[in-house]
């Protein structure tokens, strides 16, 4: 208000080139603008956003002394911050800024220029309404907390990991498997260089467990997560190894002498394993851990061959899970993806055929730590003679995953490279298109094709073993359509590789509601912006990178990170982060003390304070998240929120309709 | 639209992580749908105030629209699931008051369901359509036309 108490509104309609333009009559929107209650001014220019735009809104508020600033543009979820520090350089209370989006919700979806220019003139009206009730906000700051909390791993939070320890600021890294590594180490040779996954991996491995600034909790699982940006807590839940970390000299006879085995996770059920493990040789940490579910001393009270042999008395059965508590301002999110399953689709014949296997599997056969120490073999031994790969497999399938995988194409280039080069089989690659978008890839492709596989478009139908020549007998038969010769093919193979899909994790839903991160229809971790904030969450402080957001090849899981590493780094420089302002607020003399706030309230910040004789609630802002579940059920309607009235709601819904 | 038809006025209450901004994208991606409905954005649906709704429908809309964030989804953990319970006895009071319940619809919208949000639009007024003008709609009208 000026010194009589009067609003003076200014009004800024942007045309957006002609994004806005072309659809909205904007002079006319404008003309309407200046004919409205309390405003003193109204322009349109091309870019309200520009420079000139904003020096523009700027000279008006100083010289016509505004007090309430309206820009009518695109979403203010794309420029609310733009035009929010245009009236801070002026003077004005960034609150004080109110947008109406005639682009994204009116321009870009009718078109109609009569009728789109009407609704942006009710837009622009409501907007009016709302600003004229809007009070000044003040903005709080929190301190960050300048520790990091990284959420898997795998590549993605070794990479976030060492970037923020390097700068010399604490980083818990907390794993759920008993090693870091995730999926990469278990890969065989990268794309398109032909890199050896494990020899460029392992260096950062050890880097992470013997770097002073990382505190490494393997075999962990974070429990609960509460608090804000700069100040989470987060409850992590070590799980018991059985085995003294202090006292393990990771000699590895326990392991030697365990007589019990199980298929091994890491060799993706190709190999066993014993009940006390560690899942590879180069893990890390390299202590081992007690698998419960298989140890016969848990399962039956007898054997602890592992005790007896354990020259270092590291074995402890007696050990229990620990609950640790750390403090930390940002959170770092990296959980990375699962598998498909392929067996959910007969037709391909997994678990059914023994020489169909998928992707993972094929990398472990072809590793050097692997089953058959790198050697390409059938179940029974032999060396294959012809290998069909089968692109999109669960992958850009309506009936699974409707999007593409990304690496598969380029992995299946490279299991025909490796194949080529450690048997002397024929080679066969099914695809539906080849997607090879990555630096390299497109010469690798080049390359492969000059390596005499043979490549076959169209979608594979099924694999049976039913012969119908005598040349099938024995053989898998892969059985589609050539869609280039417009043939259908009968390919009789002894290997069939399934490249499946990358989908989210099994327990992203969990995940996810422990950070609160949003996830999408195909339940990857979901960004603030697609394109502009990709690393960045609804929860402010949280962070997610890697193929947890959605799938990815390793330069862009390692681009990713090493970004998150940044914005939390950026945090941690500055120091301190602004609070939202929009939170509840109580009106004591309405307030009856009643409680009910206090139960809806998920972040519990109303808190219900004797006064003398009175009860009334009191809201604490730095919890408050201002979401207005407790105005709503206050019986009183003694609790608001700020920015979001009801006096300047039920004001932007009368304008609406012209009251 | 036809000079004659009958074009009814819907207000959505959107949520600003999920409902929002998935009318943003069905702007983004071009998705054209009809210019009956205005959108007011509130941080949740959980904010929205079952006096908003009556207040909408006393004002002549005739259709109000909630939509937020699918279960699970809610930036605020549970706010979506509170508009949930509000609507269903709104729905109830509104029967009362003579509309009828399809007047009020709350959906779910991700962020990335632009389409979605640009069908539930077509859908509301093509459904709106065949139930007519509100009933309060006329009052006002005529109230308004008095003040004149």
């Amino acid at each position: 208000m000026d010194r009589n108490g009067h609003r003076r509104i200014g009004v800024y309609i942007c045309h957006c080139g002609t994004n806005i333009a072309q659809t909205v009559d904007v002079e006319k929107v404008s003309e309407y603008a200046g004919t409205l209650d309390s405003v003193v001014v109204a322009r349109d220019y091309m870019f309200m956003c520009s420079d000139v735009g904003q020096e523009l809104i700027e000279n008006d508020i100083r010289e016509l002394g505004l007090n309430r600033v309206v820009v009518a543009s695109c979403s203010p979820r794309m420029h609310e911050l733009t035009f929010r520090k245009v009236c801070q350089r002026a003077g004005l209370n960034p609150y004080l800024l109110e947008m109406a989006n005639i682009r994204e919700q009116c321009s870009w979806v009718h078109s109609d220029k009569d009728l789109a220019t009407e609704k942006a003139k009710a837009l622009v009206r409501a907007a009016v309404k709302r600003a004229f009730y809007q009070e000044p906000l003040e903005t709080k700051e929190a301190l960050i907390n300048p520790n990091t909390l990284v959420v898997g791993g795998g590549i993605a939070g070794i990479q976030a990991a060492l970037e923020i320890a390097d700068s010399e600021h604490k980083v818990y890294l907390v794993e759920r498997e008993p090693s870091i590594g995730g999926h990469m180490i278990q890969l065989d040779k990268t794309f398109p260089t032909l890199d050896c996954s494990s020899c460029i991996l392992t260096p950062k491995m050890s880097a992470v467990g013997s770097h002073p600034y990382i505190d490494l909790m393997t075999y962990s699982e974070v429990e609960e997560v509460s608090g804000y940006i700069g100040n989470f807590k987060i409850r992590i839940r070590k799980k018991a190894r059985y085995v003294d970390e202090d006292k393990c000299n990771s000699c590895g006879v326990c392991q030697e002498k365990c007589p019990w085995q199980v298929d091994s996770e890491f060799n993706a059920g190709l190999g066993k394993r014993k009940a006390i493990y560690t899942p590879f040789p180069q893990a890390v940490p390299n202590i081992p851990v007690i698998d419960t579910e298989h140890c016969a001393y848990f399962l039956k009270g007898t054997c602890r061959a592992c005790e007896k042999f354990c020259d270092a008395k590291a074995i402890n059965f007696e050990q229990t899970d620990q609950i640790i508590e750390v403090e930390v301002g940002t959170i770092i999110v990296a959980t990375g993806y699962d598998v498909f399953d392929p067996s959910v689709m007969p037709r391909y014949g997994y678990g059914k055929y023994d020489n169909v296997i998928t992707s993972l599997e094929f990398e472990r056969l072809s590793s050097a730590t692997g089953p058959t120490g790198g050697r390409i073999l059938l179940k029974d031994g032999r060396e294959p003679e012809s290998v069909a790969i089968i692109h999109c497999v669960g992958s850009r399938d309506q009936n699974y995953h409707e999007y593409c995988s990304r690496v598969c194409c380029m992995y299946a280039l490279k299991f025909a490279h490796l194949i080529k080069e450690k048997t002397n089989a024929q080679v066969y690659q099914m695809y539906i298109d080849m997607r090879c978008f990555g630096a390299g890839y497109e010469e690798f492709y080049k390359r492969l094709s000059q390596e005499g596989v043979t490549f076959i478009r169209g979608k594979v139908a099924k694999v049976t073993d039913h012969a119908t020549t005598e040349e099938e007998k024995g053989k898998l038969i892969v059985v589609g359509v050539d869609t280039v010769l417009g043939n259908l093919m009968r390919v009789p193979v002894d290997m069939v590789v399934l490249c499946a899909a990358l989908e989210a994790r099994s327990d992203a839903d969990k995940v996810a509601r422990m950070f609160t991160i949003g996830r999408r229809a195909d339940g990857f971790f979901l960004e603030r912006h697609v394109k502009l904030d990709p690393i960045a969450t609804p929860t402010d402080g949280v962070l997610i990178a890697g193929c947890c957001q959605s799938p990815k090849d390793i330069p862009d899981t390692v681009a990713q990170a090493s970004a998150a590493a940044a914005r939390a780094l950026a945090l941690i420089s500055r120091g301190k982060v602004a609070l939202e302002a929009a939170v509840a607020c109580v009106d004591e003399t309405r307030c009856q003390g009643c409680g009910r706030c206090e139960e809806i309230c998920e972040f519990h910040a109303p808190k219900i304070r004797k006064n003398g004789l009175i009860s009334v609630s009191s809201i604490n802002e730095v919890l408050c998240k201002g979401c207005g579940a407790c105005a709503v059920s206050c019986p009183t309607g003694a609790i608001s929120i700020k920015h979001f009235t009801r006096q300047e709601i039920l004001a932007e819904l009368e304008a609406l309709v012209g009251v | 639209m036809n000079e004659n038809e009958f074009e009814p006025k819907i207000v959505a209450f959107t949520c600003n992580w999920c409902s929002y901004a998935a009318a943003d994208l069905a702007g983004t991606s071009r998705i054209s749908y009809p210019p009956n409905v205005a959108l007011i954005r509130v941080m949740c649906t959980g904010m929205v105030d079952p006096a908003y709704v009556l207040k909408a429908f006393e004002l002549g809309f005739d259709g109000v629209l909630i939509a937020g964030c699918h279960p699970g989804d809610c930036h605020y953990i549970s706010g979506n699931l509170k508009a949930d319970e509000r609507v269903k006895t709104l729905k109830r009071l509104i029967h009362i008051l003579g509309l009828e319940d399809e007047r009020l619809r709350l959906e779910w919208c991700s962020t990335a369901e632009g389409e979605k949000f640009a069908d539930i639009v077509k859908e509301s007024v093509s459904q709106l359509k065949q139930l007519g003008p509100s009933p309060y709609g006329n009052v006002t009208n005529k109230v308004a036309q008095v003040a004149m």
